[in-house]
């Protein structure tokens, strides 16, 4: 695990709030309150506003990413594609909501704005790699997969 | 089409003429301005009058002085204006072009064209005023803020009820649980508008940052940081997010049930305590005059809602002074601790615990006049009487929200048992169907119900520094001054104020200041080791205590002055107008208190601070 001090060290300023949220999602994968909280003072910029900037933009994540992430595509392209009942589908299939993770900390889901696979759509990326034309068979097969890799 | 194009070509001919008409008058206008001094004035047309205004103004503040109050929820006289509720739009015609702008912020141009109701207006209004309904708890019997909200009067004014049969919009309803956690405010986001003027106050004005907006689109939510409860926030009471909502999202949580509830325990004494600032402000609860004083009606409802004994927080008020005097012509004698700051205000205390813990020695360790009344209620008082202090209720009235976390804190449990607002104590009178405004006048009970001129004063801005200087300036000089009104030079509403006198060939350095946006700017000045001052009171509240988060709305600057003129008459009107000389605190020192500033004083009238964590 990364130091947070390390990791907010340059920064110092209120306009450094965003560049910072996103360093330390890169360092730890998520933003936890404690990290948020050391940030807030270093910057000067109060938790409340922190919380207000961190759950604003849809690409700050406040809770931990499974061992898998699959991030489904919800970008105008694939949601004309149905990627809605996608995400739906994949929900049930993994008994948890957009941006929670399955209990076994083994697979997270995420609905993301665009990921530029307009062209395949509907897309999802599963651990940053893409995978496009989905249907409900092959997303059951991908999360099979995972599962099996472990 | 046909129709829009000639309802079109109707109005700029209109318009034309309406230009034209007043140009020849010009002349007459601009000589009657220049007598006024103002050399130089932008004109505009507003519904059909020509208006001059001063440049730089915006368009709502001119209706308002023209005697329009455009309809707005967003807007505040002391906040920052962001234009986002949309229901103050006007339309504006400049260089033939007729557009729908916000009034709260558009500024006035030369030749502009304003009309705030033209059928266009009220339509886009009303359906602003839809929008922000279709999603909106509409069980408004069960709303605390019942009968005194601001889209539910909008709503009525708009005739929204017309609409019934017809809901051109349907939406999606809130559903999150309401946040009870705190001990002074209650947030029901389900009653959220989102005007963000709770935000701009705690963030702007304040300065606490206890919430924010956060999530996006329809899940904008207004809370504390990440999830957290009021409780566990930064909120220090202060109640200034709940006089600016309008509607029943922040409200103060009301303890009105069990005060009934104590009410009718026969085996209990029942007290009341009223603080200096509710005798200006609890008359508007029955639709009196803003700045009518209601001392002896206020008095007389709670004898006749059961309270055995009424007593006055001026009097606590006089002790404060007497104590705080004491204590501060010590620490300026010794050059010791200097700035002093006051301490009568709960939320400021929290504030100084959360934020400047390191610098709680400056503060005042002097009790609030309000914990001082209920200390010697339950000691000095009990023992007089020959009862256990178990079984005396004691309900103060305050206009504070923070008051009620002030009597749960750990140095004070026991003494004060409830707090009610101006509001509640409005609501109590109402629902036991006291007609108020007939009562017959009556006075506070003996023995702690005498009080001075400087007491009266505590209610506002500037009024417990008076108070206090008024009787550290006699003691300091060793003897009975005349003069003794610095009113001119602290009373005023700025929200920093600052003057010296010179007492004794000694020059003492004053400010006053309210806010706690101002008070944090003075703590940082004290914490780099540059403050020049001697002496400092910090209000939390704008205006001092008549601005309280437990007063009725509105509490804009015109209706706090007209407060603040009620407590300075009361002041005026008194015989003995120093804390020092109230024959009654004297008689309690003499009884049991002892010297000023005695160890026994110390124990019942002085407390401590600590650092206070917050998320």
């Amino acid at each position: 695990m990364p130091d947070i001090n390390n990791v907010i060290a340059k920064y110092s300023s209120a306009s450094d709030l965003i560049p910072a949220l996103q360093e330390i999602q890169e360092a730890f994968g998520y933003l936890s309150e404690e990290n948020m909280e050391a940030l807030s003072h270093k910057i000067k910029v109060p938790l409340a506003q922190i919380s207000g900037v961190a759950t604003f933009y849809s690409m700050f994540r406040l809770k931990p990413l499974g061992k898998h992430n699959i991030a489904i595509c919800r970008g105008t392209a694939c949601h004309v594609h149905d990627s809605e009942t996608l995400l739906k589908s994949a929900e049930k299939k993994l008994n948890i909501k957009a941006g929670e993770i399955t209990s076994d900390g083994m697979i997270s889901l995420t609905s993301v704005n665009c990921i530029g696979a307009c062209a395949k759509a509907p897309a999802i990326m599963v651990d940053g790699k893409v995978y496009g034309n989905l249907d409900d068979k092959k997303l059951t097969k991908i999360i099979e997969d995972l599962r099996k890799q472990g | 089409m046909k129709a829009k194009s000639k309802g079109l070509a109707g109005k700029t001919r209109k318009a034309k003429k309406k230009i034209s008409k007043p140009a020849a008058k010009v002349a007459k206008f601009d000589k009657k301005v220049k007598t006024c001094s103002q050399p130089q004035t932008v004109s505009i047309m507003l519904n059909e009058e020509k208006v001059c205004c001063k440049p730089g103004e915006y368009i709502f503040d001119v209706a308002l002085k023209n005697g329009i109050e455009i309809p707005h929820f967003c807007y505040h006289e002391r906040l920052e204006r962001t234009a986002h509720c949309r229901l103050c739009v006007v339309e504006v015609e400049m260089n033939g072009r007729t557009r729908i702008m916000t009034s709260c912020s558009t500024k006035v141009a030369e030749g502009m064209i304003v009309r705030t109701h033209t059928p266009k207006i009220l339509d886009a209004r009303r359906l602003n005023l839809e929008l922000l309904l279709a999603n909106h708890d509409l069980n408004c019997p069960q709303c605390p803020k019942n009968l005194r909200c601001k889209l539910q009067a909008y709503a009525s004014d708009f005739m929204i009820e017309s609409l019934k049969d017809e809901v051109r919009i349907k939406g999606k309803r809130r559903t999150v649980p309401v946040d009870n956690s705190s001990v002074s405010i209650r947030r029901d986001d389900n009653r959220c508008i989102l005007c963000g003027r709770c935000v701009k106050m705690c963030n702007d004005v304040q300065t606490v940052y206890a919430i924010s907006q956060n999530k996006r689109g329809f899940d904008t939510i207004v809370t504390p940081a990440l999830g957290h409860n009021m409780a566990e926030s930064a909120c220090v009471n202060c109640g200034q997010c709940v006089i600016v909502c309008p509607t029943g999202a922040l409200t103060e949580k009301s303890d009105v049930q069990q005060v009934i509830d104590a009410l009718n325990k026969p085996e209990k004494m029942l007290i009341a305590q009223t603080a200096p600032s509710i005798r200006a402000a609890l008359g508007e609860c029955f639709g009196m005059p803003v700045g009518t004083e209601v001392t002896g009606k206020m008095v007389a409802a709670l004898r006749k809602l059961g309270f055995e004994k009424v007593f006055d927080t001026n009097l606590g008020a006089d002790i404060c002074i007497i104590e705080e005097a004491t204590e501060f012509v010590k620490r300026l004698n010794e050059n010791r601790n200097l700035p002093m700051i006051t301490t009568c205000c709960p939320a400021w205390i929290k504030f100084g615990e959360q934020f400047f813990f390191d610098e709680l020695r400056h503060m005042s360790s002097c009790r609030s006049p309000q914990a001082i009344m209920a200390s010697l209620v339950k000691t000095y008082y009990a023992q007089k009487i020959g009862k256990d202090p178990k079984d005396i209720v004691l309900v103060d009235i305050m206009p504070c929200t923070a008051k009620k976390y002030e009597i749960m804190r750990p140095e004070f449990k026991g003494e004060a048992d409830f707090v009610l607002t101006t509001i509640e104590l409005g609501r109590l009178i109402k629902e036991m169907n006291i007609d108020f405004v007939n009562l017959q006048d009556s006075d506070f009970d003996h023995p702690l119900g005498e009080s001075t001129g400087a007491g009266a004063i505590f209610g506002h801005t500037g009024g417990v520094m008076e108070a206090a200087v008024r009787t550290a300036a006699d003691w300091l000089e060793g003897k009975k001054l005349k003069k003794f009104e610095y009113k001119k030079a602290i009373g005023g509403m700025d929200t920093k104020k600052e003057f010296s006198v010179t007492i004794k060939g000694k020059t003492v350095k004053i400010c006053v200041v309210h806010t706690l946006g101002e008070a944090r700017k003075l703590m940082e000045e004290i914490k780099a080791g540059k403050s020049p001052y001697h002496f400092i009171e910090i209000m939390a509240c704008y205006g001092g205590c008549i601005g309280g988060g437990g007063q009725p709305t509105p509490c804009t600057k015109e209706v706090l002055q007209k407060r603040a003129a009620a407590l300075n008459s009361v002041d005026s009107k008194k015989k003995i107008r120093k804390s020092h000389e109230n024959p009654s605190a004297l008689k309690i020192y003499k009884e049991y208190l002892g010297e000023f500033g005695s160890e026994q004083a110390h124990r019942l009238l002085h407390t401590t601070y600590t650092r206070k964590s917050y998320k």
